[in-house]
């Protein structure tokens, strides 16, 4: 596919998605079809720009101290001082991932009680591990010659790190950003079980209630919301991994 | 003189020295009662609870100035199976003297506490790099332990196996359910995935858009995917003749049977296609000048040289699956889900484990063994 054309589709999905958030109504005609006689076919026990914001919002305030976390521990084990930590950190990074989401959020139920607390424990543990998992394949998988070429220079252990190593494990450590993001946005789906408010809540009324039309509009936004942020990411660690 | 502590020993042995200060065990007068917390030795016979105090230091002293890994596995493994062992006797004597309808469920103490041991095993055998058949050997000897405390009824009073009883039918015919949906998904995924991931490792025009499609299929959020597929679903379920009868419906495991397909595809496709690509050229020159067919070289030479890397998209897929199974339960499609969303419906926190814990349990099972099969494997990296 020509770049253009990638750029146009891109845009018309931005713009359908902000039409539908902004002005609901416009599409009830679309929707009517697969909401039950008589039921309302536009959710309306709370407005869905409302739900995508706080969605979003639960997402960011997982992720960003999740990244930052995760960062700074994988600079901690690829130093001498954390070395002993290493082969430990990676074997605990493996047996995480095998924790389902679900499993994650719902053993924070009873530890935090309901709302938005266990989703954002859940997306913030969740998050950790990827981005821990690529800054640390982005750090230790550096061309020896580079570390060396930097060394010769005469630069400290602090100015390889932030001058050399970083900016080139820079396009690794935002991949592994955008995979967590994107898992951070389908756990907070999941978060509407257990009350935090985001649009998962639109697709569980849905299916309480038998009605369709929730459980597409709820279904269709939240991934439409989950490509554009996928792609966008994928097009911003592309572009450093252009520069570096 | 005192040798330097262990750099990951002196947290996780501090960690474990305050999970001894916190409750062992909580009790509540009723299934959803307040819970009121019960300390190492409110919780335990004198006897037990001294033994596991001496354990517990014992692990503490290792875990700070003993080198050798061995011994930095087996003294936090038995007092590992200790705790355990321990809290089932803590369950027996709070129920003896508390009323029928009383719960009790292990406390914060118990968790932090295993989880400081499961860091410094973990870290022990990562230390004594197992092969693959000793790590499986770790494992089986960890779940027999663990079976065996069941089966002997050990932990017949912990809360979470009264709920158990509660739900003694079902959980079995929903853990069938749940071992239906993970690995017919997944077989249902090796036999598309295998064949498209050969076709575009054929074929450089139609990688990247298959490839593309099959990511963007795996963002978008699992409740979401599953809950839009009921709309095809109940379309072909009414106009497809012979589709209903076949058990195809818009809710119930058809749905989240596709959904767990489709989210399979991705890792199958792309493992095979980077799996073929890895064989060397050489290799599958010499075959061809061997005389073979095209369709000789695949089957006999390529796929088994790509066999490691697309049976890592089955662990993949596989782990993935188990733990998406449990979102099928909001659709109707049963697995441990069920207990999971009942539990949260309830705000019962026994419930919620019933059904978390196999699943966790399962995943981790999955990888594990998964894991040391892929080593086995001749060309696999070592």
């Amino acid at each position: 596919m020509s770049r253009p054309f990638v750029f146009l589709l891109r845009l018309a999905l931005v713009a359908l998605v902000l039409a539908f958030l902004f002005v609901p109504e416009a599409f009830r005609p679309l929707l009517e079809p697969f909401a039950p006689v008589g039921a309302p076919a536009i959710y309306d026990r709370a407005s869905l720009l409302d739900l995508t914001i706080s969605h979003l919002l639960i997402v960011v305030a997982a992720i960003v101290p999740a990244t930052l976390i995760s960062v700074a521990l994988a600079i901690l084990v690829s130093r001498p001082i954390g070395a002993e930590f290493l082969p430990l950190s990676r074997a605990i990074v493996n047996i995480g991932q095998t924790f389902p989401p679900v499993a994650v959020l719902a053993l924070a139920v009873p530890v935090v009680g309901f709302g938005t607390w266990p989703t954002l424990i859940a997306l913030f543990l969740y998050g950790l591990l990827p981005i821990f998992e690529n800054t640390l394949a982005g750090l230790t998988g550096l061309q020896p010659a580079v570390a060396e070429a930097a060394k010769g220079t005469g630069m400290t252990g602090r100015q390889r790190l932030f001058q050399v190593e970083l900016p080139l494990a820079l396009p690794v450590i935002l991949e592994g950003v955008r995979i967590s993001l994107v898992i951070a946005l389908s756990t907070a789906t999941i978060g509407s079980t257990v009350a935090a408010k985001g649009l998962g809540e639109v697709i569980i009324a849905g299916l309480n209630s038998n009605n369709l039309a929730f459980v597409l509009q709820g279904g269709l936004l939240t991934g439409a919301l989950a490509v554009i942020l996928y792609d966008g990411l994928g097009e911003i660690s592309r572009m450093t991994a252009a520069r570096s | 003189m005192i040798p330097r502590p262990d750099k990951l020993g002196a947290p996780m042995g501090a960690l474990l020295a305050v999970a001894l200060a916190l409750p062992l065990a909580s009790y509540r007068a009723n299934r959803i009662a307040l819970a009121e917390a019960r300390g190492l030795f409110e919780a335990l016979p004198a006897v037990w609870a001294a033994a596991l105090l001496a354990c517990a230091v014992a692990t503490i002293a290792v875990a700070l100035f003993v080198r050798p890994p061995a011994i930095r596995l087996a003294v936090p493994a038995l007092t590992l199976l200790l705790l355990l062992i321990a809290i089932g006797v803590a369950a027996r004597m709070l129920m003896a003297n508390g009323a029928d309808y009383a719960r009790v469920a292990p406390g914060t103490g118990f968790w932090l506490a295993g989880f400081a041991l499961s860091i410094l095993i973990t870290d022990a055998i990562v230390r004594l790099k197992p092969g693959p058949f000793l790590r499986l050997g770790v494992f089986a000897l960890a779940a027999a332990a663990i079976a065996a405390i069941l089966v002997t009824g050990e932990w017949n009073a912990l809360s979470i196996l009264a709920e158990y009883r509660g739900h003694a039918a079902t959980f079995w015919r929903e853990g069938a359910h749940h071992l239906q949906l993970a690995f017919g998904s997944l077989a249902a995924a090796i036999a598309a995935g295998v064949p498209i991931g050969i076709l575009i490792h054929r074929s450089e025009r139609l990688k990247g858009p298959v490839l593309s499609t099959l990511s963007l299929i795996q963002t978008i959020p699992s409740i979401a995917l599953f809950g839009m597929l009921i709309v095809p679903l109940s379309w072909v379920a009414a106009n497809v003749p012979g589709a209903s009868e076949i058990g195809i419906r818009g809710i119930g495991m058809a749905p989240a049977f596709v959904a767990l397909f489709l989210y399979s595809l991705l890792p199958m496709v792309a493992n095979t296609a980077a799996g073929l690509s890895g064989v060397s050229p050489s290799v599958t020159e010499a075959a061809a000048g061997m005389g073979l067919t095209s369709r000789q070289r695949l089957i006999s030479v390529e796929l088994p040289l790509a066999l490691p890397v697309i049976l890592t998209g089955v662990r993949i897929v596989l782990v993935q699956n188990i733990g998406l199974t449990t979102i099928a339960a909001l659709i109707g499609g049963g697995g441990f889900g069920t207990f999971v969303f009942q539990g949260l419906g309830q705000t019962a926190t026994d419930l919620i484990l019933l059904g978390a814990l196999p699943t966790v349990a399962l995943a981790f099972a999955a990888a594990v063994v998964l894991d040391a099969v892929i080593d086995v494997l001749p060309g696999a990296k070592a």
